[in-house]
Protein backbone atom coordinates (compact mmCIF):
# COMPACT_ATOMS: atom_id res chain seq x y z
CA UNK A 1 0.00 0.00 0.00
CA UNK A 2 1.44 3.40 -0.42
CA UNK A 3 0.80 7.16 0.62
CA UNK A 4 1.79 10.36 -1.91
CA UNK A 5 3.34 12.84 -0.30
CA UNK A 6 4.12 16.13 -1.78
CA UNK A 7 7.20 18.00 0.57
CA UNK A 8 7.76 21.89 0.92
CA UNK A 9 9.51 21.73 -2.63
CA UNK A 10 6.39 20.01 -4.38
CA UNK A 11 7.93 16.91 -5.51
CA UNK A 12 5.79 14.19 -4.83
CA UNK A 13 6.91 10.97 -2.87
CA UNK A 14 5.71 7.72 -3.21
CA UNK A 15 6.24 6.19 0.30
CA UNK A 16 5.34 2.61 1.47
CA UNK A 17 2.22 2.49 3.65
CA UNK A 18 1.96 0.19 6.65
CA UNK A 19 -1.28 -0.54 8.27
CA UNK A 20 -2.07 0.63 11.72
CA UNK A 21 0.85 3.05 11.55
CA UNK A 22 0.44 6.49 11.48
CA UNK A 23 1.24 8.77 9.18
CA UNK A 24 3.90 10.71 10.42
CA UNK A 25 5.50 7.54 11.12
CA UNK A 26 4.92 6.49 7.17
CA UNK A 27 6.70 9.79 6.05
CA UNK A 28 9.38 9.52 8.61
CA UNK A 29 10.31 5.71 7.83
CA UNK A 30 9.97 7.08 3.91
CA UNK A 31 13.11 9.21 4.50
CA UNK A 32 11.23 12.63 4.32
CA UNK A 33 12.09 14.67 7.13
CA UNK A 34 9.52 15.79 9.59
CA UNK A 35 9.67 17.27 12.81
CA UNK A 36 7.25 15.73 14.90
CA UNK A 37 9.25 16.96 17.84
CA UNK A 38 6.52 15.68 20.69
CA UNK A 39 7.17 12.26 18.95
CA UNK A 40 3.54 11.28 17.98
CA UNK A 41 1.73 12.22 21.45
CA UNK A 42 -0.28 15.35 19.61
CA UNK A 43 1.90 18.09 21.53
CA UNK A 44 3.32 20.30 19.89
CA UNK A 45 2.00 20.59 16.15
CA UNK A 46 4.87 19.93 14.00
CA UNK A 47 3.97 17.09 12.45
CA UNK A 48 0.93 20.07 10.28
CA UNK A 49 -0.03 17.99 6.85
CA UNK A 50 -2.26 18.95 4.52
CA UNK A 51 -4.78 16.12 3.05
CA UNK A 52 -5.64 15.95 -0.53
CA UNK A 53 -9.70 17.56 -0.57
CA UNK A 54 -10.58 14.35 -2.08
CA UNK A 55 -9.70 12.10 0.42
CA UNK A 56 -10.71 13.98 3.62
CA UNK A 57 -14.08 12.76 3.55
CA UNK A 58 -12.19 9.15 4.20
CA UNK A 59 -10.62 10.32 7.48
CA UNK A 60 -12.06 10.23 11.15
CA UNK A 61 -12.69 13.82 11.72
CA UNK A 62 -9.95 15.29 14.07
CA UNK A 63 -10.40 14.96 18.15
CA UNK A 64 -10.99 17.86 20.18
CA UNK A 65 -7.45 17.60 21.37
CA UNK A 66 -5.98 17.46 17.06
CA UNK A 67 -8.32 20.88 16.56
CA UNK A 68 -7.02 22.21 19.75
CA UNK A 69 -3.07 21.39 18.55
CA UNK A 70 -3.73 23.21 15.36
CA UNK A 71 -4.09 26.61 17.23
CA UNK A 72 -0.50 26.47 18.19
CA UNK A 73 0.79 26.56 14.36
CA UNK A 74 0.77 28.71 11.32
CA UNK A 75 -1.18 28.36 8.01
CA UNK A 76 -3.94 26.51 8.90
CA UNK A 77 -6.33 25.45 6.29
CA UNK A 78 -9.44 23.23 5.94
CA UNK A 79 -7.44 20.91 5.01
CA UNK A 80 -5.18 20.65 7.79
CA UNK A 81 -4.69 17.48 10.51
CA UNK A 82 -1.72 16.52 12.69
CA UNK A 83 -0.12 13.28 10.75
CA UNK A 84 0.80 11.62 14.03
CA UNK A 85 -3.10 11.36 14.32
CA UNK A 86 -4.21 10.07 11.17
CA UNK A 87 -3.81 6.24 11.49
CA UNK A 88 -3.48 4.54 8.27
CA UNK A 89 -5.73 1.70 6.97
CA UNK A 90 -6.53 -0.35 4.07
CA UNK A 91 -9.06 2.35 3.33
CA UNK A 92 -6.47 4.77 2.81
CA UNK A 93 -4.07 2.95 0.52
CA UNK A 94 -3.66 5.85 -2.18
CA UNK A 95 -3.89 8.83 0.39
CA UNK A 96 -2.44 11.96 -1.35
CA UNK A 97 -0.78 14.48 1.38
CA UNK A 98 1.08 17.35 1.23
CA UNK A 99 3.73 18.70 3.90
CA UNK A 100 2.78 22.42 5.98
CA UNK A 101 5.13 24.82 7.11
CA UNK A 102 6.48 24.42 10.13
CA UNK A 103 6.42 20.52 9.63
CA UNK A 104 10.01 20.44 8.49
CA UNK B 1 14.06 23.83 45.04
CA UNK B 2 16.38 27.17 44.11
CA UNK B 3 16.40 29.34 41.40
CA UNK B 4 19.41 31.30 41.78
CA UNK B 5 20.32 34.70 40.45
CA UNK B 6 23.93 35.14 40.93
CA UNK B 7 25.95 38.45 41.07
CA UNK B 8 29.18 37.03 40.17
CA UNK B 9 30.56 33.77 38.49
CA UNK B 10 29.39 30.55 40.46
CA UNK B 11 31.83 27.75 41.12
CA UNK B 12 30.73 23.90 40.96
CA UNK B 13 31.71 21.07 39.71
CA UNK B 14 29.45 20.57 36.99
CA UNK B 15 27.41 22.53 34.88
CA UNK B 16 24.32 20.20 33.62
CA UNK B 17 22.26 22.19 30.29
CA UNK B 18 18.67 21.15 30.32
CA UNK B 19 16.54 20.44 33.45
CA UNK B 20 14.88 17.52 31.88
CA UNK B 21 14.28 14.21 32.61
CA UNK B 22 18.14 13.30 31.59
CA UNK B 23 19.17 16.32 33.22
CA UNK B 24 17.83 15.81 36.30
CA UNK B 25 18.68 12.21 36.85
CA UNK B 26 21.97 13.46 36.20
CA UNK B 27 21.97 15.45 39.82
CA UNK B 28 21.46 12.31 41.30
CA UNK B 29 24.44 9.83 39.98
CA UNK B 30 26.80 12.10 40.08
CA UNK B 31 25.53 12.88 43.81
CA UNK B 32 26.73 9.57 44.37
CA UNK B 33 29.84 10.48 43.06
CA UNK B 34 30.27 13.23 45.55
CA UNK B 35 29.72 15.81 42.52
CA UNK B 36 27.69 19.01 43.13
CA UNK B 37 25.96 21.05 40.09
CA UNK B 38 24.08 23.39 39.04
CA UNK B 39 21.46 23.32 35.97
CA UNK B 40 20.05 25.81 33.44
CA UNK B 41 17.09 25.98 31.50
CA UNK B 42 15.31 28.25 29.35
CA UNK B 43 11.84 27.24 30.71
CA UNK B 44 10.68 28.51 34.25
CA UNK B 45 10.59 24.93 35.65
CA UNK B 46 12.31 22.08 35.53
CA UNK B 47 10.73 19.24 33.54
CA UNK B 48 11.88 19.91 30.18
CA UNK B 49 9.35 18.42 27.62
CA UNK B 50 7.72 16.59 30.12
CA UNK B 51 6.62 20.08 31.77
CA UNK B 52 6.31 22.03 28.98
CA UNK B 53 5.02 19.89 26.12
CA UNK B 54 2.85 16.68 27.79
CA UNK B 55 2.73 17.52 31.72
CA UNK B 56 -0.95 15.81 32.25
CA UNK B 57 0.14 13.08 29.50
CA UNK B 58 0.70 9.47 30.86
CA UNK B 59 3.95 7.66 30.46
CA UNK B 60 3.93 4.29 30.56
CA UNK B 61 7.50 2.98 30.02
CA UNK B 62 9.16 4.34 33.17
CA UNK B 63 10.58 0.91 34.78
CA UNK B 64 9.11 0.18 37.68
CA UNK B 65 6.92 2.78 37.05
CA UNK B 66 3.20 1.59 35.37
CA UNK B 67 1.80 5.03 34.62
CA UNK B 68 2.69 8.36 35.54
CA UNK B 69 2.10 11.94 33.92
CA UNK B 70 5.24 14.43 32.46
CA UNK B 71 4.31 16.20 35.61
CA UNK B 72 4.30 13.47 38.04
CA UNK B 73 8.07 12.21 36.42
CA UNK B 74 9.40 15.52 36.88
CA UNK B 75 8.39 15.78 41.00
CA UNK B 76 9.21 12.52 41.31
CA UNK B 77 12.95 13.05 39.98
CA UNK B 78 13.08 16.46 41.92
CA UNK B 79 11.75 14.12 45.16
CA UNK B 80 15.13 11.97 44.10
CA UNK B 81 17.61 14.57 43.97
CA UNK B 82 16.44 16.58 46.82
CA UNK B 83 19.57 15.30 49.17
CA UNK B 84 22.47 16.77 46.29
CA UNK B 85 20.84 20.08 46.63
CA UNK B 86 21.01 21.24 43.06
CA UNK B 87 21.11 25.07 42.13
CA UNK B 88 18.64 25.81 39.26
CA UNK B 89 19.38 28.63 37.17
CA UNK B 90 15.75 28.70 35.40
CA UNK B 91 14.07 30.66 32.61
CA UNK B 92 17.33 31.24 31.18
CA UNK B 93 19.43 29.82 27.64
CA UNK B 94 22.67 28.72 27.81
CA UNK B 95 24.31 31.06 26.02
CA UNK B 96 28.36 30.53 25.42
CA UNK B 97 30.48 28.57 26.72
CA UNK B 98 34.80 29.13 26.99
CA UNK B 99 37.57 27.47 28.37
CA UNK B 100 39.22 29.31 31.11
CA UNK B 101 43.28 29.09 31.27
CA UNK B 102 42.78 26.77 34.77
CA UNK B 103 40.22 24.07 32.47
CA UNK B 104 37.29 25.00 33.87
CA UNK B 105 34.44 25.95 31.52
CA UNK B 106 32.32 29.31 31.76
CA UNK B 107 28.80 29.11 31.06
CA UNK B 108 27.17 32.22 30.23
CA UNK B 109 23.77 32.45 30.18
CA UNK B 110 21.38 35.27 28.08
CA UNK B 111 20.49 36.26 31.62
CA UNK B 112 23.87 37.14 32.42
CA UNK B 113 24.34 34.66 35.14
CA UNK B 114 28.07 33.01 34.97
CA UNK B 115 28.82 29.67 36.18
CA UNK B 116 32.34 28.33 36.58
CA UNK B 117 32.82 24.33 36.62
CA UNK B 118 34.96 21.56 35.29
CA UNK B 119 32.33 19.73 34.14
CA UNK B 120 29.98 20.33 31.39
CA UNK B 121 26.89 17.96 31.04
CA UNK B 122 24.37 18.51 27.70
CA UNK B 123 21.06 17.09 28.52
CA UNK B 124 19.12 19.80 26.84
CA UNK B 125 16.65 17.31 24.59
CA UNK B 126 15.18 18.77 21.43
CA UNK B 127 17.32 21.89 22.53
CA UNK B 128 15.60 25.37 23.67
CA UNK B 129 12.19 26.02 23.72
CA UNK B 130 11.57 29.41 21.59
CA UNK B 131 8.66 31.13 20.78
CA UNK B 132 6.69 29.58 17.65
CA UNK B 133 7.60 32.85 14.99
CA UNK B 134 4.66 33.23 12.64
CA UNK B 135 5.90 32.48 9.36
CA UNK B 136 5.35 35.93 8.08
CA UNK B 137 7.51 37.31 5.80
CA UNK B 138 10.45 40.07 7.29
CA UNK B 139 8.97 39.67 10.94
CA UNK B 140 12.53 39.49 12.50
CA UNK B 141 12.62 43.08 11.06
CA UNK B 142 9.71 44.11 14.02
CA UNK B 143 10.27 41.65 16.99
CA UNK B 144 11.29 43.34 19.78
CA UNK B 145 10.31 47.07 18.57
CA UNK B 146 6.53 46.35 17.73
CA UNK B 147 6.31 42.59 17.38
CA UNK B 148 6.79 40.58 20.88
CA UNK B 149 5.88 36.86 21.81
CA UNK B 150 6.30 37.92 25.66
CA UNK B 151 4.98 40.87 27.92
CA UNK B 152 8.30 41.58 29.91
CA UNK B 153 6.69 45.42 30.96
CA UNK B 154 2.69 46.09 31.20
CA UNK B 155 3.88 49.44 30.28
CA UNK B 156 4.79 49.16 26.91
CA UNK B 157 1.34 48.63 26.05
CA UNK B 158 0.09 51.48 27.61
CA UNK B 159 -1.84 53.92 25.34
CA UNK B 160 -1.11 51.35 22.38
CA UNK B 161 -3.43 49.66 19.48
CA UNK B 162 -2.90 45.91 19.93
CA UNK B 163 -2.90 43.12 17.88
CA UNK B 164 -3.05 39.66 20.47
CA UNK B 165 -2.91 36.24 18.13
CA UNK B 166 -3.69 33.40 19.91
CA UNK B 167 -6.41 30.80 21.39
CA UNK B 168 -4.85 29.48 24.89
CA UNK B 169 -4.49 30.91 28.08
CA UNK B 170 -1.62 32.96 27.48
CA UNK B 171 -3.75 35.10 24.35
CA UNK B 172 -6.83 35.08 26.81
CA UNK B 173 -4.61 36.16 30.07
CA UNK B 174 -2.60 38.78 28.38
CA UNK B 175 -5.54 40.38 26.26
CA UNK B 176 -7.25 40.59 29.09
CA UNK B 177 -4.88 42.11 31.34
CA UNK B 178 -3.62 44.86 28.78
CA UNK B 179 -7.63 46.03 28.01
CA UNK B 180 -7.06 48.21 30.31
CA UNK B 181 -4.24 50.32 29.88
CA UNK B 182 -3.89 49.17 26.19
CA UNK B 183 -6.09 51.97 23.75
CA UNK B 184 -7.27 49.56 21.80
CA UNK B 185 -7.48 45.27 21.68
CA UNK B 186 -8.08 43.16 19.17
CA UNK B 187 -7.68 39.45 19.52
CA UNK B 188 -7.13 37.20 16.70
CA UNK B 189 -7.93 33.69 16.53
CA UNK B 190 -8.29 31.21 13.74
CA UNK B 191 -11.54 29.28 15.48
CA UNK B 192 -14.50 30.74 17.56
CA UNK B 193 -13.54 28.29 20.06
CA UNK B 194 -10.58 28.96 22.57
CA UNK B 195 -8.24 26.43 25.07
CA UNK B 196 -7.80 28.61 28.10
CA UNK B 197 -9.60 28.80 30.95
CA UNK B 198 -13.50 29.07 30.78
CA UNK B 199 -13.58 32.02 33.26
CA UNK B 200 -11.12 33.67 30.97
CA UNK B 201 -13.19 33.06 28.04
CA UNK B 202 -16.14 34.57 29.61
CA UNK B 203 -14.79 37.37 30.67
CA UNK B 204 -13.05 38.01 27.13
CA UNK B 205 -16.86 37.52 25.49
CA UNK B 206 -18.26 39.78 28.06
CA UNK B 207 -15.22 42.78 26.72
CA UNK B 208 -16.33 42.11 22.74
CA UNK B 209 -20.38 42.05 23.58
CA UNK B 210 -19.54 45.93 25.59
CA UNK B 211 -17.42 46.67 22.57
CA UNK B 212 -14.27 46.93 24.33
CA UNK B 213 -12.67 44.91 22.43
CA UNK B 214 -12.70 43.28 19.46
CA UNK B 215 -12.43 39.18 18.25
CA UNK B 216 -11.56 38.33 15.00
CA UNK B 217 -11.75 35.19 13.79
CA UNK B 218 -8.79 34.07 10.96
CA UNK B 219 -5.24 33.27 10.52
CA UNK B 220 -2.96 36.31 11.04
CA UNK B 221 -1.32 36.09 7.28
CA UNK B 222 0.90 39.33 7.28
CA UNK B 223 2.59 42.63 8.52
CA UNK B 224 2.43 45.78 7.29
CA UNK B 225 4.99 48.56 8.41
CA UNK B 226 8.13 49.92 8.21
CA UNK B 227 11.35 50.68 10.29
CA UNK B 228 10.22 47.99 12.87
CA UNK B 229 7.36 49.81 13.76
CA UNK B 230 3.94 47.78 12.43
CA UNK B 231 0.85 49.56 10.71
CA UNK B 232 -1.54 46.97 10.29
CA UNK B 233 -1.97 43.33 10.32
CA UNK B 234 -3.31 41.31 7.22
CA UNK B 235 -5.72 38.93 8.27
CA UNK B 236 -7.16 36.05 5.82
CA UNK B 237 -10.40 33.37 6.95
CA UNK B 238 -11.27 29.60 5.98
CA UNK B 239 -13.21 31.58 2.88
CA UNK B 240 -10.13 33.36 2.13
CA UNK B 241 -11.47 36.39 2.61
CA UNK B 242 -9.31 39.09 3.46
CA UNK B 243 -8.86 41.99 6.03
CA UNK B 244 -6.77 44.43 7.54
CA UNK B 245 -6.14 45.70 11.65
CA UNK B 246 -4.67 48.99 11.64
CA UNK B 247 -2.34 48.52 14.89
CA UNK B 248 0.63 49.27 16.55
CA UNK B 249 2.03 46.69 18.65
CA UNK B 250 1.17 42.98 17.72
CA UNK B 251 1.90 39.77 20.55
CA UNK B 252 1.55 36.51 19.34
CA UNK B 253 1.14 33.49 21.15
CA UNK B 254 1.58 30.43 19.32
CA UNK B 255 3.30 28.32 22.25
CA UNK B 256 6.52 27.04 21.95
CA UNK B 257 9.24 25.36 19.74
CA UNK B 258 12.75 23.17 19.67
CA UNK B 259 15.66 24.69 18.97
CA UNK B 260 19.52 23.51 19.43
CA UNK B 261 20.22 27.47 19.92
CA UNK B 262 23.61 28.16 20.92
CA UNK B 263 25.08 25.05 21.85
CA UNK B 264 25.33 24.72 18.11
CA UNK B 265 28.40 27.05 18.46
CA UNK B 266 29.77 25.40 21.48
CA UNK B 267 32.50 23.79 18.94
CA UNK B 268 31.31 20.12 19.14
CA UNK B 269 31.21 17.81 16.27
CA UNK B 270 27.32 17.78 14.98
CA UNK B 271 25.40 14.90 13.64
CA UNK B 272 22.20 16.11 12.35
CA UNK B 273 21.89 18.82 15.42
CA UNK B 274 22.97 16.29 17.35
CA UNK B 275 25.29 15.40 19.33
CA UNK B 276 28.06 12.09 18.98
CA UNK B 277 29.08 10.27 21.89
CA UNK B 278 30.22 7.26 22.41
CA UNK B 279 28.67 4.70 24.56
CA UNK B 280 31.41 3.81 27.14
CA UNK B 281 30.78 7.31 28.84
CA UNK B 282 29.39 9.34 26.80
CA UNK B 283 31.65 12.21 26.50
CA UNK B 284 31.25 14.39 23.22
CA UNK B 285 34.11 15.18 21.14
CA UNK B 286 35.40 17.36 23.51
CA UNK B 287 36.52 15.91 26.79
CA UNK B 288 34.87 16.84 30.12
CA UNK B 289 31.35 17.64 28.08
CA UNK B 290 29.29 15.06 28.04
CA UNK B 291 26.17 14.50 26.40
CA UNK B 292 23.22 12.44 27.24
CA UNK B 293 19.09 12.61 26.61
CA UNK B 294 17.40 13.00 23.52
CA UNK B 295 20.55 15.37 22.56
CA UNK B 296 23.27 12.92 22.29
CA UNK B 297 23.54 10.89 19.30
CA UNK B 298 25.17 6.98 18.68
CA UNK B 299 24.60 3.57 16.85
CA UNK B 300 21.44 2.79 18.14
CA UNK B 301 19.80 5.58 20.06
CA UNK B 302 16.59 5.44 21.22
CA UNK B 303 14.92 8.94 22.04
CA UNK B 304 13.61 7.21 25.32
CA UNK B 305 13.33 8.77 28.82
CA UNK B 306 14.97 5.83 30.28
CA UNK B 307 17.91 5.76 27.68
CA UNK B 308 18.78 9.23 29.39
CA UNK B 309 18.75 7.49 32.99
CA UNK B 310 21.36 4.83 31.78
CA UNK B 311 23.38 7.03 30.01
CA UNK B 312 23.69 9.66 33.07
CA UNK B 313 24.80 6.36 35.22
CA UNK B 314 27.83 5.32 32.74
CA UNK B 315 28.70 9.53 32.63
CA UNK B 316 29.10 9.92 35.97
CA UNK B 317 31.35 7.05 36.63
CA UNK B 318 33.76 9.08 33.98
CA UNK B 319 33.04 12.63 35.54
CA UNK B 320 34.46 10.64 39.53
CA UNK B 321 37.63 10.59 37.47
CA UNK B 322 37.69 14.62 36.67
CA UNK B 323 36.33 15.35 39.96
CA UNK B 324 38.08 13.50 42.86
CA UNK B 325 41.64 12.05 40.79
CA UNK B 326 42.86 11.42 43.47
CA UNK B 327 40.17 8.97 44.65
CA UNK B 328 39.32 5.59 43.45
CA UNK B 329 36.18 4.52 42.10
CA UNK B 330 34.25 2.43 44.17
CA UNK B 331 31.28 0.40 42.39
CA UNK B 332 28.70 0.49 45.04
CA UNK B 333 24.70 -0.38 45.24
CA UNK B 334 22.46 1.94 46.57
CA UNK B 335 20.90 -1.07 48.81
CA UNK B 336 23.75 -2.12 50.76
CA UNK B 337 25.95 1.37 50.61
CA UNK B 338 25.87 3.05 53.88
CA UNK B 339 28.29 5.74 52.09
CA UNK B 340 25.48 5.73 49.31
CA UNK B 341 22.86 6.03 52.17
CA UNK B 342 24.44 8.49 53.99
CA UNK B 343 24.77 10.48 50.90
CA UNK B 344 20.98 10.39 50.51
CA UNK B 345 20.12 11.20 53.75
CA UNK B 346 18.18 7.53 54.86
CA UNK B 347 20.85 6.38 57.13
CA UNK B 348 21.84 8.11 59.82
CA UNK B 349 24.40 6.28 61.23
CA UNK B 350 26.28 6.14 58.15
CA UNK B 351 29.23 7.84 57.39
Amino acid sequence: MKIYLTDMQGQEHELEATEEWTLMEIIREGGIPILAQCGGSCACATCHVYIDPAWKSKLPDPNEEEIGMLDGTFDVTPDSRLACQIVFTKDLDGLKVKLAPGSV
Amino acid sequence: MMNNVAEGPVETDAVIIGAGPAGLFSVFELGLNDIKCHLVDILDKPGGQCAELYPEKPIYDIPAVPVCTGAELTERLLEQIKPFHPVFHLGQMAESLKKLPDGKWRLTTDAGTVIDARLVIIAAGGGSFTPKRPPIKDIEAFEGTSVFYAVRKKEIFRGKNLVVAGGGDSALDWSLNLQPIANHITLVHRRDEFRASPDSVSKMRALVAEGKMDLKIANFSGLKGENGMVSAVTLVDDAKNTAEVACDSILAFYGLTMKLGPVANFGLNLHENLIPVNTADFETSEPTIFAVGDINYYPGKMKLILSGFHEAALMAKKAFTYIHPDRRYRFQYTTSSSDLKGKLGVDKNAA
